[in-house]
């Protein structure tokens, strides 16, 4: 098999890097096998005077390093002495390129990125296509890795380490311009003289000594003994640390990699990356971000689990019902991908108020330079506001997001459903009314789903898709459909309350409040959530939510029981959030105005002003019938473990019951849709690295102390005895 | 074990340490050392080859104060070639730790007379000039929740409810008493001048001192840390070590935190045969000390720790002890010690302290031992106990007892 091609033309070795059978050219061992020989043949060769190394796929130079080799590491240990063997000999291979004595140029044609742009990095000069879609970057740490092929001593030794950390801690791709002004390419070109000028820098100028080979060297900026050095990691750790609670290994791989590095010669520093490279490895947390945040959240993104019997559905025309903010949203992201869109309300005003808010979106996006014009016009047109069910007709699909009343929900469906032809789909976004029930109102409950987004839609990457025991599988692809053309991932879930992302999101404030009135530390509370990795703390959510909508939840709860004839008494923390709201007047981050039309002040179980909020002092005082008082404090470490164990059992329920069939999709969706820690690799996955034996051993003890939501379900127990995980079969100890 | 005694203790005053106008920044830092160490024997009337050791502390050993800077004090102060000389870095306690290093050799017998004691010259050498991996290397960084000292402050005041005002009182009243005791002249039997290479006088008083601060006046002085801590995540850090705490309350400012100072203290310790033979006069017995470690983020809860493992050593009460001295480094750190140890600030640093004198980082604990000594004799009283906050996370104490 050829990868690489070589031809000789003008004195110069041309090779063409070009992987049969692949969209794209990886770093892999055979590819870098025969870069090797390809350069010793130059070398050898007198005629050649120069190297010029490109790339025979489109718009791609390369692409970046074989993800699947990792992935294939699984979740078992890892063979260090072996992986540093087969690692360094990358660095080495690279090292002597950039010191083979002739001038390598790399001509980069498009995408370089990763391994393609470390080796990139290893080549004496870098030059450019001056194309759009041509990125340069080290984008692995936004997959939880780092490089691994010299881009931690190259890059910094390049552009200064305040620069390089910035942008391979962030992963960062930069397009032309960026690329050039911050050093990261010598020259950009255009692609019919891209080969030329690589060819006339050879003849012009040709060096082929690294800067960092040269006699008197510097890095820019300051080199390992420098004051700003120093203090650049002394920041870096610090803000690496605040950002990430110590959760992420390679964030700080990255910076120990440089910290150790930098000082040392080239042909040493490279060990010292791929130490840290290993130790990433090594940990769970990047296998695991990499299969959940790019594996399976590719799956989910391609519609692996869309019936595949079923013919592609092109929907051209969607109708939404409701023009509130999720509407809006809808409306938006529909229309953006060419979709005309007809968003219906109850009367005119109403749902031209919804386009307007796109209006607003769209207008923001404009002023920071996201977008153009032109589109958010074009976006704009393709939005028809209505109050006439009859705009539905011709509809492929139509998403109903009107409030969350089951009446309403099923007046609207009626009167939707009369305008539409046999083959087209109704959705309801509802957050959590069962499917089976609302598709009763249509005439054709087949052809009824559930397609749950999340808010703000515009950016919220994900949608439950909701199938209720009536929808079709035909129903279910045309949704896939939808919503692949919408470009938002999808999981599959079983009618029932809550579904599963918000019964799992649900366990984590109830988590929360559990710790509340324990008389646990409001404070400790919500840092141990952002410990967890939790992006928001659960009392700070509510407060976001609104304590009043919280307390109408309640209030529905205690309305059912009267109506089932069962007794109902508020729980604690129910009693806690109508005491905020009818005693002290505290309705949340965004209370409602009073009766009167008055503006009430925000403030919940936080005070809120312009410099920030704090929670309030209060609290603990006022709530103290429902409070424990002088109640012993938990480590941050226990209220960490409840937070997630809570969670991760209520996915391992759902998973039990049905209400979803594919781990993949339980760890996907969790993360993207409400913020379950990403560096788990979501629920599944963290059940997984734990072990399941010990999950148990904890849950019980768990439950022990805290109740028995923490007791491990049967399912759980089944897989121990059966030595069996959630991804694999546990290999015998 | 030999008993160990205190025959002397002298020090410089503190010159500010700000090389535009302290008056001890325009001579290298080893002048100071030279001042204290000329003293020593000149003051008890002795042969200086009689000192078995040299063991200076110095908390920034580089360029002119560094490569040892123990052998080039004594070396510098003329003392007999054979007097060897030692530099440590305990950080702030360098200088105490120095004196029980020194104490600890007496007690073992392995020397029967030595000096210990300290400098650091702040205006010729800058806080932080010796690097170190603590704030960089990520492993270390990450792995103790590294944040700057301040913000260590800080994070005490707020977990202990130190308000704004109560730690501005602190350093108001250690002003007070910091002039007051100038006023009274309780330093003069310790405090040697410093003058320069031809004689001339260059600092005879401690002048980094603001008598008459008022609590007005420290009120309007901008929080030091709050900058730092909240633009560059050293309090998010901290909190994330401490989370029971909700965000940090930035109260430590210039006024009420130790000054940066420069100066050099020497003590001069040995057993009772030393003494004898050289017809010194004991004034005090080093009872005992010690040194631990703490919690390194907020850093600097080590000196009731430290002070009660000395008391436990030695078989003794927080109620025999009758002065304390703990450096203030930061007013919080102060006001935790003495809540900690159940003691009033009316026994503690009854002649101010760092706020109002500053903090010569190497030196400081030698000098406070000083001061202590030099203020149990003047109200005849018998014990006394000096204690530092140490960077990293670290306390030291040290118990005397009149003899």
């Amino acid at each position: 098999m050829t990868i690489i091609d070589y031809r000789v033309e003008d004195d110069v070795a041309i090779l063409t890097w070009d992987q049969p059978g692949q969209p794209m050219n990886v770093l892999s061992g055979p590819s870098l096998a025969e870069l090797d020989a390809a350069i010793e043949r130059a070398v050898a060769d007198d005629a050649v005077k120069g190297i010029i190394l490109t790339s025979g796929k489109p718009g791609v130079f390369v692409a970046g390093g074989d993800l699947e080799q990792i992935e294939s590491l699984g979740s078992g240990p890892i063979d260090a002495a072996d992986l540093l063997r087969r690692t360094s000999a990358v660095l080495d291979q690279l090292r002597r390129m950039e010191t083979c004595g002739k001038p390598v140029v790399a001509a980069l044609n498009g995408v370089t990125l990763g391994g393609g742009y470390e080796v990139a990095l290893a080549c004496h000069r870098r030059i450019l296509v001056n194309q759009r879609h041509a990125k340069v970057g080290l984008p692995e740490a936004g997959l939880g890795l780092m490089p691994g092929a010299g881009g931690t001593q190259r890059l910094p030794r390049l552009v200064g380490v305040q620069t390089a950390l910035g942008l391979i801690m962030q992963g960062k791709q930069l397009g032309p311009d960026e690329a050039l002004k911050k050093g990261l390419v010598d020259e950009l070109v255009d692609p019919d003289a891209l080969i030329s000028a690589a060819k006339a820098w050879i003849a012009a100028d040709g060096d082929a000594t690294q800067p960092w080979d040269r006699k008197g060297f510097e890095v820019p900026g300051g080199g390992a003994d420098s004051v700003t050095f120093a203090q650049t990691l002394m920041g870096s750790n610090a803000m690496t640390h605040a950002n990430t609670f110590g959760n992420i290994p390679a964030q700080e791989a990255i910076l120990q990699s440089v910290y150790e590095g930098l000082g040392l010669p080239m042909g040493r520093a490279g060990k010292v990356e791929t130490r840290q490279f290993i130790r990433v490895l090594q940990d769970p947390v990047a296998r695991s971000m990499l299969r959940t945040l790019f594996f399976s959240l590719q799956e989910c993104q391609k519609g692996a689990r869309r019936p595949a019997e079923v013919p592609a559905f092109d929907v051209k025309k969607v109708g939404i019902l409701g023009a509130g903010l999720m509407g809006q949203g809808i409306a938006h992201v529909s229309a953006k991908v060419g979709i005309d869109v007809v968003l219906l309300d109850r009367d005119l005003a109403s749902a031209t108020r919804g386009k307007e808010q796109v209006r607003k979106t769209l207008q923001r996006r404009l002023d920071k330079g996201r977008t153009t014009a032109d589109r958010v016009e074009g976006i704009l047109g393709r939005i028809v506001p209505s109050d006439s069910y009859a705009d539905l007709e011709g509809c492929d699909l139509v998403v109903e997001a009107v409030f969350e009343d089951r009446g309403i929900k099923a007046t609207v469906t009626r009167d939707a459903d009369a305008r539409l032809g046999d083959e087209a789909v109704l959705a309801s976004n509802t957050s959590g009314l069962p499917i089976t029930e609302l598709a009763r109102a249509s005439s054709r409950p087949a052809n009824f789903i559930g397609l749950h987004f999340f808010s703000p839609v515009e950016r919220m990457p994900i949608v439950e898709i909701v199938v209720g025991e009536e929808t079709s599988d035909t129903t279910l692809a045309k949704a896939w459909d939808y919503i692949l053309k919408i470009k938002k991932a999808g999981i599959v879930v079983a009618d029932g309350p809550g579904f599963y992302t918000s019964r799992v999101f649900g366990t984590f404030i109830s988590e929360g409040n559990h710790l509340l009135v324990e008389g646990v530390n409001p404070a400790l509370i919500e840092n141990a959530a952002k410990l967890a990795g939790m992006p928001m703390p659960p009392l700070g959510i509510s407060d976001q939510v609104g304590l009043g909508t919280m307390h109408k939840a309640a209030k529905q709860a205690e309305k059912d029981a009267e109506a089932a004839g069962k007794p109902w008494k508020p729980s604690p923390a129910q009693a806690i959030i109508a005491s905020l709201i009818h005693d002290h007047d505290r309705w949340g981050a965004h209370p409602p105005p009073d009766p009167d039309g008055t503006p009430r002040k925000p403030g919940g179980f936080y005070d809120y002003d312009d410099g920030g909020k704090k929670l309030w002092p209060e609290l603990q005082l006022a709530m103290r019938t429902w409070i424990e008082e002088d109640a012993a404090q938990p480590d941050a470490e226990v209220v960490k473990r409840r937070y997630l164990f809570t969670q991760c059992l209520e996915a391992v329920r759902c998973f039990e019951e049905g209400v979803i069939t594919n781990v993949r999709d339980g760890d996907v969706g969790v993360i993207m849709a409400v913020g379950f820690p990403a560096f788990t690799g979501g629920p599944f996955t963290y059940i997984d690295n734990y072990g399941i034996k010990e999950f148990i051993r904890d849950a019980e003890a768990l439950a022990a102390k805290y109740g028995p939501r923490f007791t491990p379900p049967p399912l759980l127990h089944h897989m121990s005895t059966h030595h069996r995980t959630f991804y694999g079969v546990t290999p015998p100890p | 074990m030999t008993d160990c005694f205190i025959y002397d203790a002298v020090r410089t005053p503190r010159g500010k340490g700000r090389k535009k106008d302290g008056a001890l920044a325009d001579a290298p830092p080893l002048r100071m050392a030279k001042t204290v160490l000329e003293a020593i024997p000149e003051r008890s009337h002795f042969a200086d080859s009689e000192i078995e050791d040299v063991i200076f502390g110095c908390v920034e050993p580089v360029g002119e104060q560094g490569a040892n800077v123990g052998r080039m004090a004594a070396l510098i102060a003329g003392y007999d070639d054979c007097v060897p000389g030692v530099q440590l870095n305990r950080f702030c306690s360098s200088g105490l730790e120095a004196v029980n290093i020194a104490a600890a050799k007496v007690k073992a017998g392995d020397v029967e007379l030595a000096v210990g004691g300290g400098l650091e010259s702040m205006s010729r050498i800058a806080m932080g000039a010796a690097g170190g991996a603590w704030s960089t290397d990520p492993e270390l960084a990450f792995g103790t929740s590294f944040v700057p000292q301040g913000i260590g402050a800080d994070l005490i005041a707020t977990k202990h409810g130190y308000s704004r005002n109560d730690v501005d009182a602190f350093a108001v009243e250690s002003q007070r008493r910091a002039a007051a005791a100038w006023e009274a002249g309780h330093f003069e039997g310790s405090i040697v001048p410093v003058k320069d290479g031809v004689g001339v006088m260059m600092l005879d008083r401690d002048e980094h001192m603001r008598p008459g601060t008022t609590l007005e006046e420290l009120g309007a002085l901008k929080p030091s840390f709050e900058m730092m801590g909240r633009n560059f995540g050293f309090d998010a850090v901290a909190v994330q070590k401490h989370p029971e705490v909700e965000a940090i309350e930035h109260v430590h400012h210039a006024g009420n935190s130790s000054g940066i100072v420069d100066g050099a203290a020497a003590v001069l310790v040995g057993s009772k045969g030393a003494g004898e033979r050289l017809g010194l006069k004991p004034r005090a017995r080093v009872v005992r000390s010690a040194t631990v470690g703490s919690e390194p983020c907020i850093m600097l809860t080590g000196p009731a720790p430290a002070s009660k493992k000395a008391l436990s050593r030695a078989g003794m009460n927080a109620s025999d002890i009758d002065l304390w001295e703990i450096n203030e480094a930061f007013s919080s750190v102060c006001l935790l010690f003495m809540e900690e140890m159940g003691i009033g600030h009316e026994v503690t640093n009854v002649n101010g302290g760092a706020i109002a004198f500053g903090h010569p980082l190497g030196a400081t604990g030698a000098m406070l031992l000083g001061t202590m000594l030099d203020e149990l004799e003047r109200r005849d009283l018998s014990t006394g106990l000096v204690t530092l906050c140490v960077g990293a996370g670290m306390g030291t104490a040290t118990i005397i007892e009149r003899v």
